[in-house]
């Protein structure tokens, strides 16, 4: 058992708490949104992919960094543009008139 | 000690992760749901950025290509995709995710297996990665093809498909502990990797699309616990943050989905929604039934003359595109007075929320729309409930029927209105694949046709009157 094993467990931990929580009082109506978001969250595993490609030192992990890098990509700038778009419709309107 | 650059990065990390927790939590009310976004967006392009700056890193150009390419695929499809075909464009970028969580995975162990021996816990999490990623990659595009219907969606079963299932998982378990314990190799990774792919395929085939919202959630935690084991691997934090919060809401997320079609995961993904028993309810009834079917003139008069009205949208809505045309018809009917209120089945369309995006699209005032537990109480008193092409969320088998696949399933209690009007395009059958009883009762009509040109000839109709 390292430090930084128990460390990570200590993180791994209370992230856990923290993202179950933080939106434990959503409501049903940005239930979509909200897992729109959390996939482009996700997505940060291009950090990941960037640390490969940019460190490769074999042909073949710069295929593999590179497909990586292009994916992770994809996923991250079109899942808040995605998100976006979804909230943008979520502005408050003025209730339709009654006559 | 860190030096300078190690100390910039790992700062700017805990500025994104906190980021990331604000974002989170703002997105849990409407008010300030597009700041949140905003917010945990800031978060992953600084951590993205500062990242630049690890001092593995030392090309850039193919960075910045790869970047770009992906970047422009996914901005361009994500500002083209239709608000109907969300569900499936959420499902699609997670498996790129997916995908790239298990390429990184098995990338480091190639890297490292190249100078060293690989300790266990690198291995361990080398392997979780790859399959988790590569399941949730395979998964989320079975997922897509069967919303994008570019496959059927019906579930798809072969002989002893769970055996075949388990036996690939012992396969993955023990060539996982060979990596673990030592006589692993990178061939051996590889094997994990192409196995999880076909894992993730046969997971999903079985799984009828009724069921995939779920799915979906499912696979996006998953794809956050793989971006959480790619950072173990990399000793990076901040994937390791970043990818437990999305594990951890994810899987809260599924379980307020499932609980909502009262289904626990283990049945989504085990039980193979209306495969085997739904095609005994199907056929069980031998006598024939009949429809009664209406005309838009004749539900314009019944809406027309009705105190209180009550919209139930579903899929059907969203196929249609007539968002519009059902807000032109509902502002028709408040102009004479008659009360219009939108029932919302928690997961009604493809996704939960579904209507409620669609429904805001056409820029229909979110106090209208009422969810299904606060609604029910009031079909009692309605004089016409009108459903738009939603099936499975309104059949009072689940109430009613032991017998049916989906008894049990909290349903909108539209049954209970005066008169019911169904909006559908046939006498098809919904996601769960199922007959509807509510199709044949005495208080219902049928209005078949496309819903948008329903809709429309419906506030047409209704002009005249």
């Amino acid at each position: 058992m390292t430090e930084t094993l128990v460390l990570a467990i200590y993180v791994i931990i209370l992230a856990i708490f923290v993202g179950y929580e933080v939106i434990s009082r959503v409501p049903s109506i940005l239930h979509t949104p909200l897992m729109s978001a959390t996939n482009a969250i996700h997505g940060i595993v291009l950090l990941g992919a960037m640390i490969v490609l940019g460190s490769a030192d074999t042909h073949l992990l710069h295929v593999l960094g590179f497909i990586g890098v292009v994916l992770g990509a994809a996923n991250v700038f079109g899942g808040f543009v995605v998100t976006d778009r979804m909230l943008e419709m979520f502005r408050k309107h003025p209730t339709v008139k009654k006559p | 000690m860190l030096d300078t650059r190690a100390s910039i990065i790992a700062f700017t990390y805990i500025v994104a992760s906190v980021l990331l927790i604000l974002g989170l939590r703002r997105l849990s009310s409407p008010a300030t749901a597009r700041s949140g976004n905003m917010l945990a967006g800031i978060g992953v392009f600084m951590a993205l950025a500062v990242t630049l700056l690890d001092r593995h890193i030392v090309s850039y150009w193919e960075i910045a290509v790869g970047i770009v390419i992906g970047g422009a695929i996914g901005i361009v499809s994500a500002r083209r995709v239709q608000m109907t075909a969300m569900p499936q464009m959420v499902g699609l970028l997670n498996g790129l995710g997916g995908g790239t969580a298990a390429l990184v995975s098995v990338s480091e162990y190639l890297r490292l297996s190249q100078s060293a021996h690989v300790g266990a816990g690198e291995g361990a999490s080398v392997v979780l990665g790859t399959t988790i990623g590569a399941v949730s990659f395979m998964g989320s595009v079975v997922a897509f093809a069967k919303l994008q219907e570019l496959m059927s969606g019906k579930p798809f079963q072969f002989p002893l498909q769970r055996v075949v299932n388990a036996l690939l998982l012992l396969a993955i378990i023990v060539l996982g502990l060979m990596v673990v314990a030592g006589p692993g190799t990178s061939s051996t990774v590889w094997i994990i990797f192409a196995i999880a792919l076909v894992l993730g395929t046969l997971l999903v085939l079985p799984i009828g699309g009724g069921d995939m919202p779920v799915v979906i959630s499912t696979l996006n935690a998953l794809t956050g616990c793989a971006a959480a084991f790619t950072g173990l691997v990399l000793h990076n934090q901040m994937l390791v943050v970043a990818g437990i919060l999305v594990g951890a809401s994810g899987s809260l997320l599924t379980i307020l989905m499932g609980r909502a079609m009262n289904r626990s995961l283990g049945n989504v993904m085990f039980g193979a929604f209306g495969a085997g028993d739904a095609a005994a309810v199907v056929t069980a009834g031998g006598i024939p039934k009949t429809v009664r079917q209406t005309t838009a003139e004749d539900t314009a008069i019944a809406l027309a003359y009705a105190r209180k009205v009550i919209i139930v949208p579903g899929y059907g809505l969203a196929v249609a595109e007539g968002q519009h045309a059902v807000r032109e018809l509902a502002q028709e009917l408040e102009r004479r007075g008659v009360d219009v209120k939108f029932a919302i089945h928690p997961v009604a369309g493809r996704m939960p929320g579904h209507m409620n995006v669609l429904l805001a699209e056409a820029n229909i005032p979110y106090d209208q729309l009422v969810e299904m537990e606060q609604v029910n109480g009031d079909f009692d008193s309605t004089d016409v409930a009108l459903v738009v092409g939603a099936n499975d969320v309104v059949n009072p088998a689940a109430r009613e029927d032991p017998a049916s696949p989906i008894y049990g399933m909290p349903i909108l209690d539209v049954d209970k209105a005066r008169n019911v009007v169904v909006l559908k395009r046939s006498m098809g059958h919904g996601f769960a694949g199922i007959d509807n009883a509510l199709f044949y009762r005495d208080r219902t009509r049928m209005l078949f046709g496309d819903a948008k040109k329903s809709l429309s000839a419906l506030a047409e109709a209704l002009k005249s009157v």
